[in-house]
């Protein structure tokens, strides 16, 4: 790699032994994939993926404080993803116990790190930092040092920045380092589509059984979606953008998807045209039966796979302002069909801090309190790992957090009549 | 005795008994129990990986296409390493993805960890080696499978 010649005397030593040892992991990184060179990160704002102090991972603390003592600051303020914990999210005391006296052991030492480091405020820890409440949202074409999949391939997709699928850790000394290697999700070339998905559904397909039936598919390529427009429009209005927000997340974390382009909806797509698709892409077709293929291939671990559920969790990613209206709308309209007041499963609804505070000034705040509902910042997957919670049926409309932990996947509308139907 | 050519990312030499995933292997889904309850065994917990859940990874040669999932991954990799729970080498049929490649690096960088690391081995080497094997990493990025 050709670097710079102030790089070049980092890498030697020039800002000390640290900032050589982040440099040589940038530069080491860029080998990997044959990066020519290092670029600058243009964005305003950076994100990490890791917002948790977790014992298990105290390695990563220490070497953050090896960065800390040496001066190895962010250049540029970042947000972070969601706090782990929540007093206001259910829990038993033997929970709170395992969460604050074991799990979460380091939380408090790392926040303050964070502090150090360079996060913004104590309100932006969100996986969807690039929503209009939250504010970290770059503009096409700038190139970013982002960790958290859900949020890159967001950025990469219906944003059209430009961000590699870091990995935690490796996005926070790009930030320190200012550059980052220039490959892959960065260059042109790697923005080319390597798949043609076309959707030939009856029905406006589940945005997360459709991520989740391409991620499997395409794994870490680039899909250029055809026929999904014919459902979710040509713009990116508020609709779009929490379909794509769910439907990339799924890409992600059920394959390893860090950017798609969506037929004439994102912005390259709309640019670019079919001049984005390799010569010889192959074609995946998705129609009803293939995403009902997908959904039986589950599995789910519950011991006792007719458990009552025990609690619920919607928003993982975190659910925009429109979908918490939205939602609100639906579980009300559903408790009345079935002359319930209040949700019989404990249910959760995650959404930013900053769009929590915006949803709190609209009249759908005591509306979904009224409803049982709990709205939280939490990060459901923290919440999920350990095994007292592993051990509970926890169901979930997130095919994220399916992925990850024990929560039992349901549509949405399944949910939603299974939280407001009552005891049976 | 077969042999094949890869690339090294991260050097070092090892002889270790093989552990094969088909799929893509999910570093978080794959380490997150094992690490959070110290396993000592490195179990893995991914329910959607039939080739791997529930077996052992501790030392093992990992032979594996890439890796999927959260971009906790590499973090999650470094940590094992870190914390002298990982495989004995990971050895990929592709060409390493991001995650693990930063999950390696930083291991190698920022650690005293030995884990060789050799990527771009061929499709046939995932279909020859079997779970159970011994497999050897020599020197250059080549790989033996006895």
């Amino acid at each position: 790699m050709k670097l710079t010649p102030e790089q070049q005397a980092v890498l030697d030593g020039s800002k000390g032994e640290v900032m050589a040892k982040v440099m040589k992991t940038l530069v080491m990184y860029g080998d990997a994939f044959g990066a020519e060179k290092m670029v600058p990160v243009t964005s305003t704002y950076g994100h990490t993926v890791i917002s948790f102090g977790i014992n298990a991972m105290k390695p990563v603390y220490d070497l953050y404080d090896q960065l800390i003592e040496a001066g190895a600051f962010s250049e540029q303020k970042f947000t972070a993803d969601p706090l782990p914990l929540d007093k206001n999210v259910p829990s038993n005391p033997l929970q709170d116990l395992v969460f604050h006296q074991f799990m979460y052991k380091q939380q408090a030492r790392y926040e303050a790190q964070l502090k150090k480091l360079g996060i913004l405020s104590d309100k932006d820890y969100t996986c969807t930092c690039y929503l209009d409440e939250v504010g970290n949202k770059p503009k096409q074409g700038e190139v970013l040092s982002w960790a958290e999949s859900s949020a890159v391939v967001y950025a990469n997709s219906v944003l059209g920045a430009r961000c590699n699928r870091n990995s935690g850790m490796i996005e926070l000394m790009g930030s320190i380092a200012g550059c980052v290697p220039y490959f892959g999700f960065l260059t042109d070339d790697g923005r080319k589509a390597d798949w043609i998905v076309e959707v030939r559904t009856t029905k406006k397909p589940e945005p997360q059984l459709l991520g989740s039936a391409i991620g499997m598919k395409v794994m870490e390529k680039v899909p250029y979606v055809k026929g999904l427009d014919q459902w979710i429009g040509t713009e990116i209005n508020e609709d779009a953008i929490a379909y794509l927000k769910d439907f990339g997340a799924a890409t992600a974390s059920n394959g390893a998807v860090g950017l798609y382009h969506i037929e004439h909806l994102t912005p390259e797509a709309v640019q670019q045209g079919e001049a984005l698709i390799r010569d010889g892409a192959p074609v995946y077709v998705i129609d009803d039966a293939e995403l009902q293929r997908v959904r039986e291939s589950y599995p789910c671990v519950w011991k006792n796979l007719n458990a009552k559920p025990k609690l619920c969790f919607m928003g993982c990613p975190h659910m925009t302002l429109h979908q918490l209206i939205d939602t609100t709308e639906r579980v009300e309209a559903s408790l009345r069909a079935h002359g319930q007041r209040k949700v019989c499963i404990p249910t959760v609804f995650t959404a930013a801090p900053g769009v929590i505070e915006e949803f709190e000034k609209t009249e759908y705040a005591p509306r979904l309190r009224n409803t049982g509902v709990v709205l939280s910042y939490i990060c459901p997957l923290m919440y999920m790992n350990n095994p007292l919670s592993k051990a509970m049926p926890v169901i979930t409309s997130s095919n994220k957090l399916r992925t990850y932990t024990t929560a039992r996947y349901y549509t949405e509308e399944e949910i939603i009549t299974m939280i407001t139907k009552g005891a049976n | 005795m077969k042999q094949f050519q890869g690339r090294v990312i991260c050097p070092g030499t090892c002889e270790a008994e093989a552990l094969v995933s088909h799929g893509g292997f999910n570093t978080l889904a794959s380490y997150q129990m094992a690490l959070m309850f110290h396993d000592k065994q490195v179990k893995c917990g991914d329910q959607n990986n039939p080739d791997l859940y529930k077996k052992p990874m501790i030392g093992k040669a990992l032979c594996l296409p890439e890796t999927i999932g959260s971009t906790t991954g590499g973090m999650v990799l470094y940590t094992a390493c870190a914390s002298g729970q990982q495989p004995a080498c990971m050895l990929f049929s592709k060409h390493i993805d991001s995650l693990a490649a930063s999950g390696a690096i930083l291991a190698s960088v920022w650690t005293d960890a030995d884990m060789p690391v050799i990527d771009c081995l061929g499709d046939e080497f995932l279909a020859a080696v079997q779970t159970g094997q011994t497999v050897r990493v020599l020197d250059g990025g080549v790989v033996e499978v006895a």
